[in-house]
């Protein structure tokens, strides 16, 4: 087998290899003419076995930013697994053809699968089920980079669906290496931190609350995810709690004046539209970032940067 | 009561609790084998009140940490020249393949045929497991 890296989990990068990455995207936002080229001749097969607009479009774009193209899907009646083929046989097919692949699956673990069969061609998870998705925490690594100018030492309360939230996974996980995080999670008990993330931490990096107003004026992030109406048994229930995550100016009002607010996007109804004029929502910036961390991304699975 | 003689060399695995002596012989493959093997069942014990028991006549190593999982009370002897030579003390395996299954109805691993799960060692007192590909913990 090859020496080839894939993005399967934050893990999979080192603390190092990220602040290269991050340097990286760096360099390409501030002369993205420089790697127009870059990628000519280089093909990313782009598998979507689940919808997406933010994450395929910020893929693709990117690719195409570098002079590669793309062959893929996001329907997955459109590809041969809708025959029955397996996902191996559908990863090693799409390895005789792309130089690097996109994955994203309903199936918790699917990327990590994929990355087996996958001899000679970098595999980036673009989300799998309710598990991870490491390149939307590039994307809010370097959100927080820039807004902060720092990745430690922060307070970041996490509010909404921490049980089936994947970005909030891998953005626990990514952010719990530097020095200095604590956590707040906030969510009803129903939706509360799995416990496989919360066993990587220390205990005291980090508590659990379903109150935002208690806490918020001890956050330096405020990462804010949907309450998912869909997994209350009681309708009663979700009534009663998602009020409680609904962000509006009257709650901002507690909060430190440098705080930022995150949000991976989409949003429904828990930041209300007047939130966005606050100068600490960054949230829109954060899908811009996204696209040139990206870049960065498949360069360097490529090994096709150049010299900074 | 039926008497197995003893061993001259291999390795008898002992205080296995009644009822898991197949599951362990299963799990060690021990039908590839082509060397004696005795699989005793329901032996009276004043300790345990009843036991299983098996006896392997080999050279060939085998991989015995599984057995740590399945039940860390179980004794292991190693037998040379017809004595024991060595007890092996169990402790629960930092990564088990073929015997726990991932029970997240969301797992990759529940949708597709995938070979040799890995799990992982999460938590040693409640003896928990983490699917390699979910994450999701288990147990046996």
């Amino acid at each position: 087998m090859k020496n080839i890296k894939h993005l399967i989990e934050p893990g999979d990068f080192t603390i190092e290899e990220l602040d290269s990455l991050f340097r990286l995207a760096d360099a390409i936002i501030a002369d993205p003419n420089k790697y127009l080229d870059r990628c000519k001749g280089k093909l990313l097969a782009s598998l979507f076995f689940e919808p997406s607009t933010r994450t395929r479009f910020s893929f693709e774009s990117a690719m195409l930013r570098l002079g590669g193209q793309i062959i893929g899907f996001d329907d997955p009646a459109a590809s041969s697994t809708s025959k029955g083929e397996s996902l191996a046989d559908t990863i090693r097919t799409v390895g005789c053809y792309a130089d690097i692949a996109v994955l994203r699956h309903p199936r918790e673990g699917t990327a990590k699968l994929a990355s087996k069969y996958s001899e000679d061609m970098p595999v980036i998870n673009a989300g799998d089920g309710g598990h991870q998705h490491p390149t939307q925490t590039l994307t809010d690594l370097m959100t927080i980079r820039h807004y902060k100018k720092r990745l430690d030492g922060h307070v970041i309360a996490i509010c909404g669906d921490l049980k089936f939230g994947r970005t909030i996974h891998s953005l626990v996980k990514a952010m719990s290496r530097y020095e200095g995080v604590r956590f707040i999670f906030i969510s009803p008990e129903e939706l509360r931190m799995p416990s496989y993330i919360l066993e990587g931490l220390d205990e005291s990096t980090y508590m659990q609350t379903d109150q935002l107003e208690s806490v918020i004026h001890e956050a330096d992030i405020l990462y804010m995810s949907r309450v998912q109406r869909e997994r209350f048994v009681s309708e009663e229930e979700y009534e009663r709690l998602k009020n409680y995550y609904i962000l509006d100016k009257e709650k901002l009002t507690g909060a430190k004046d440098d705080m930022i607010v995150m949000h991976p996007l989409p949003r429904v109804n828990e930041i209300c539209e007047e939130v966005d004029d606050d100068p600490r929502a960054v949230y829109f910036h954060q899908a811009r970032f996204g696209m040139f961390i990206r870049m960065a991304l498949i360069l360097r699975l490529l090994n096709m940067e150049v010299e900074q | 009561m039926i008497n197995v003689s003893k061993i001259k060399k291999g390795i008898v695995i002992d205080h296995i609790a009644q009822g898991q002596g197949y599951k362990i012989f299963s799990q060690l493959k021990l039908d590839e084998i082509e060397d004696v093997v005795v699989l005793l069942r329901n032996i009276p014990s004043n300790k345990m009140g009843k036991k299983d028991l098996i006896k392997i006549e080999t050279e060939i190593p085998l991989d015995l940490t599984v057995l740590g999982l399945i039940d860390p009370n179980i004794t292991i002897n190693i037998i040379k020249d017809g004595l024991r030579v060595d007890k092996i003390k169990l402790t629960l395996p930092l990564k088990v393949t073929g015997i726990l299954k991932c029970k997240n109805p969301r797992c990759i691993t529940q949708h597709e045929k995938v070979k040799d799960v890995e799990f992982i060692l999460a938590d040693a007192a409640s003896r928990i497991y983490r699917c390699e590909y979910c994450d999701s913990h288990t147990s046996l």
